[in-house]
């Protein structure tokens, strides 16, 4: 058994072949940051644009492009990410293990987002940005000029790939991996909900990769699936796209919820209220998101019994996501609540989702939906949701788990004047866009004509985005002065989960010796019932950890050498770019490579943890 | 049951009602559909504000009864949780959405009813035009054409109705998908290339109502407004006769002017634009044009902005498929004559 530990190496290789779930979590959150900047300013622009009647800032086409990159960027390219970001890092702690099921394969899962993410994005110099939406409905995409709609298809594609491995590694790892005592009643709503995702993930992105294979067979080799003259249905791509789709939906929202159960759990210093019920209200919040998908689809003619149908299956969510709202409720009641920056995320969430949650349900009507569907209505709606839940959320972990990811603790003050204003405008830019829906502004419309009343309203939606953009700034500019916050770092909140055992930074091996978990909360249980420790559940031992590798980025490189072969027709390219990602492949089948171990004395060395 | 929510003590909430500028508001409606449509809104509205109340209460009760105050470092009593509760708040919001589910599938029903109406007792047939109207509207990027089968009529962007007669839209694309939306008389129902989806409204008052485009079909999605004008019996049966049949004079105007006008309109214009059955559709029927309240489907009608159109349709209105026609292939002067004939081309004062 090699012992002998790879030498030193500069920081960037390490960061560049790391196969540390912590690290490999910090990248998703740099790189979704970096993304979500680029979605929101992609929002501003959009505001802009909208700020006055029939003012054209960007032009209709250039409109259009900003429009579907907006969306596409902020579903698979910022929030995607930042969650899996906090799922990779938090999830292994959550469960008291060393690391993922499968290290190399959550590298490989990272570059292939990031890959296909920056594909994506190169559509902007190449000749425009795919402009048929981020639904991307047939024919206008399968028909679109240029290659933007390629650019789409494979970006999603690369990156799709990605979140797929990384849904399978978590599955595997919450199901293997942890520690001993943790039974499945025992673990964090967070873990619990991070399974349910990864489940999702496993049901729903199949279908997304299938329909862009189906319009990338139409776009690049001349297929006729979506060409109603050569006997295709534009229909199918709907109900493809939205079987992916509307599962997306909670595969974003339900890690916030679990985020969200955690971060009210510690300061309202309260045990969940109803533990067992928010789990099943989570699995069945997960198994109703694969019934619900036509209801996107009410007015593309499927009849009433289908719309019907899928109409009260639709309502029928509401009573899980009650449940969940009640149980927060009830956490907090007859707690001791501390209003910290994360908190005040978490207690925003609240009110902000619930108006979002409503809204859903007037959209689940089907016959009124025929008003509802595809106008400012609609957009409220699902940003109702998606900023007061999936946002917040994400803001309230940056928050709540900033110290035991980054070692240090981000200023309060600052990040009070980030909340407010960032709730200000979040609430000021959608409200009123329920109303305009309704008084008859359809959804990504370039521009609107000046004498329908819709010009305030319109102003002040965008008044609202730029103090959601100045907020992100006092964001940015909070994570970078809060550096000097070193102290307290370790288990700053009173944390109930097991993360919060760990030394801030956390040691690569995470856990010199595996916690032995007694009860849910078991951090919590340990401080307050026992000795304010762990116990231990092995021997302290040799800890044999796996070798970085270069290699996830050579099969992601190769697959984007590839995408361009095909985006532009030129299969020699194709055929390069395959044979970079085979080759690195059967480079990695044929390798032996054992690992190394890090031997107990600097394990003892390095043990901080209490 | 549908009209429940007049029993909730919530009827202060009316102020939804009347939002918008009327005739292209959904708030606003101008017709049975739109009414039933609107009444169900108010009544999700009003069973979800019931919800929005209950949580918000409980919610600010909470944070301000148990905030952390200065000095207090109890441990709060770890509760697991309570079944009674889960019980109550499980069973609550199905009855509550049982409410809204009944009256939503019904009415679900009803707007799919868009056969044509039966005979009545006696046997007599209803008639086209006048106890219903059939109109088949298919979307083009980015414009509206409207045939009217039982009358043989071919009209472009504006659709002409009587009021008080059940109206049948046959909804198809020829591109793209788009969706067809009055939001003051009837919700949208989608124009999927390939498909034939259909809907009915009525309209009792006779007004200018105004439709829109709502799904992204290209630059110029914004700019796919149409018009519904809602007349009185006889006056469409004149405006259906003459555009079936349309006068002499629109096909051989008198006047100098008018005929070199209509010269140009059969060299230019008409394999694209037709004049009752006569020409292409490629573009717009032309029949009434100079009734047309707008240019282009957004610009006010005027000589100056027809003019600026035929010039330059791509900056106007990018990606539509009318060619520009500039100096070289029509000159001032054979424009001015050509607009001249087409401001002729009227049929209601």
């Amino acid at each position: 058994m090699s012992n002998a530990k790879a030498q030193p190496k500069s920081v960037l290789w390490d960061w560049l072949t790391t196969v540390d779930h912590k690290k490999i979590g910090i990248m998703y959150m740099v790189a979704g940051l970096f993304f979500f900047a680029l979605g929101g300013l992609e929002a501003i622009l959009m505001r802009i644009q909208l700020m006055f009647p029939e003012f054209s800032f960007l032009g209709y086409q250039t409109y259009n492009e900003v429009l579907t990159m907006h969306g596409t960027t902020m579903i698979f390219l910022a929030a995607m990410p930042l969650l899996f970001g906090f799922m990779n890092f938090i999830v292994p702690l959550q469960i008291g293990a060393r690391d993922v099921a499968f290290p190399f394969l959550n590298s490989l899962g990272f570059w292939l987002f990031l890959f296909g993410g920056l594909l994506l994005n190169v559509s902007w110099f190449t000749g425009g940005a795919p402009d048929a939406a981020w639904t991307a409905y047939v024919p206008l995409s399968s028909d679109s000029p240029g290659h933007g709609v390629d650019y789409y298809v494979l970006g999603l594609q690369v990156s799709g790939a990605g979140t797929l491995i990384g849904g399978i590694n978590f599955l595997v790892t919450i199901i293997n991996m942890r520690a001993p005592g943790m039974s499945m009643m025992r673990m964090p709503l967070f873990t619990w909900s991070t399974f349910v995702t990864s489940m999702l993930i496993l049901f729903a992105f199949p279908a997304l990769t299938i329909g862009l294979l189906l319009l990338m067979l139409d776009r690049i080799f001349g297929g006729a699936f979506f060409d109603v003259a050569a006997g295709g249905n534009v229909v199918i791509w709907q109900h493809l796209f939205w079987i992916f789709g509307h599962p997306e939906v909670y595969i974003l929202i339900l890690p916030a919820f679990g985020m969200f159960s955690e971060i009210i759990a510690t300061f309202a210093k309260k045990r969940l209220f109803g533990y067992s019920a928010m789990v099943f209200a989570t699995l069945i919040i997960g198994f109703l998101g694969f019934m619900v998908w036509a209801h996107h689809m009410f007015t593309v003619g499927m009849g009433p019994v289908a719309n019907a149908i899928f109409a009260v299956a639709t309502m029928a969510i509401a009573v899980p996501t009650g449940i969940k709202i009640f149980n927060w409720l009830l956490t907090l009641w007859g707690g001791r609540i501390k209003f910290t920056v994360a908190n005040l995320f978490a207690l925003a969430f609240i009110p902000s989702f619930t108006m979002g949650g409503v809204t859903g349900v007037m959209l689940a009507t089907s016959a009124a939906n025929y008003q509802f569907h595809d106008t400012y209505f609609v957009v409220a709606h699902f940003h109702y949701v998606i900023i007061g839940g999936v946002v917040f959320g994400i803001f309230a972990g940056m928050f709540y788990w900033w110290p035991k990811m980054f070692g240090y603790r981000l200023d309060e003050t600052l990040g009070k004047i980030f909340f407010w204003l960032f709730l200000i405008g979040f609430h000021l830019t959608f409200f009123v866009q329920h109303f305009l829906g309704l008084m008859g502004m359809p959804r990504r419309v370039a521009s609107f004509l000046d004498g329908q009343g819709l010009n305030e309203m319109n102003l002040i939606s965008t008044i609202g985005a730029f103090m959601m953009g100045v907020a992100f700034i006092i964001l940015v500019i909070t994570l970078i002065v809060s550096r000097k916050n070193t102290d307290n770092v370790d288990d700053p909140w009173d944390g109930r989960t097991l993360e919060w055992a760990t030394p801030s930074p956390v040691p690569e091996y995470n856990f010199a010796q595996t916690p032995l978990v007694r009860e849910l909360d078991a951090l919590w249980h340990e401080k307050y019932e026992g000795d304010g420790k762990m116990k231990a559940a092995e021997p302290l031992d040799d800890i044999h950890m796996p070798n970085g590798s270069i290699l996830p980025i050579f099969i992601s490189l190769g697959l984007t050498v590839a995408s361009f072969g095909l985006i532009y027709s030129t299969h020699v390219i194709t055929v390069i770019g395959l044979l970079i990602t085979f080759g690195a492949m059967f480079v990695r089948s044929i390798k032996e490579d054992h690992g190394y171990h890090i031997p107990v004395s600097e394990i003892k060395r390095g043990k901080g943890e209490r | 049951m549908k009209h429940l929510w007049r029993l909730l003590p919530f009827s202060f909430i009316l102020l939804l009602a009347g939002c918008g500028v009327e005739n292209l508001s959904a708030l606003d409606p101008q017709g049975p559909v739109a009414d039933m449509q609107l009444s169900l809104i108010q009544l999700s509205l009003y069973i979800m504000i019931l919800v929005i109340v209950v949580v918000f209460a409980v919610y600010l009760f909470v944070l301000i009864k148990f905030r952390e105050r200065p000095g207090d470092t109890h441990i709060p009593k770890q509760v697991h949780g309570n079944r009674t509760l889960e019980f109550i708040w499980t069973t609550i919001p199905i009855l509550l959405l049982l409410m809204l589910a009944v009256p939503n599938v019904m009415d679900t029903f009803t707007l799919a009813e868009t056969s044509i109406p039966e005979a009545d007792e006696d046997g007599v047939e209803p008639v086209p035009g006048e106890d219903y109207v059939t109109i088949r509207a298919t979307a083009h990027q980015f414009w509206w054409e409207f045939e009217y089968p039982e009358l043989e009529i071919n009209a472009g962007q504006e659709m002409y109705i009587p009021t008080d007669t059940r109206i049948i839209v046959e909804l198809e694309a020829s591109d793209v998908i788009h969706s067809f939306w009055i939001p003051a008389l009837v919700g949208k129902q989608d124009n999927v290339p390939g498909i034939t989806n259909d809907l009915w409204f009525e309209a009792p008052e006779e007004g200018v109502f105004f439709g829109k485009c709502t799904e992204i079909c290209g630059p110029s999605h914004w700019l796919m407004d149409f018009k519904v004008i809602a007349v009185d019996q006889s006056t469409f049966t004149t405006w259906a006769d003459t555009m079936a049949a349309p006068p002499a004079e629109f096909t051989e105007p008198q006047g100098e002017v008018a005929v070199e006008g209509r010269q140009i309109f059969e060299a230019n214009c008409i394999a694209c634009h037709a004049i009752g059955d006569e020409g292409g559709a490629v573009g717009p029927n032309f029949t009434n044009y100079a009734d047309r309240e707008v240019v282009a489907g957004f610009l006010e009608h005027t000589d100056e902005n027809l003019r600026e159109w035929i010039r330059d349709p791509q900056s106007l209105k990018p990606g539509n498929e009318m060619p520009a026609f500039d100096e070289s292939t029509l000159s001032e002067e054979e424009l001015d004559s050509l607009i001249e004939y087409i401001d002729t081309l009227q049929i209601l004062e």
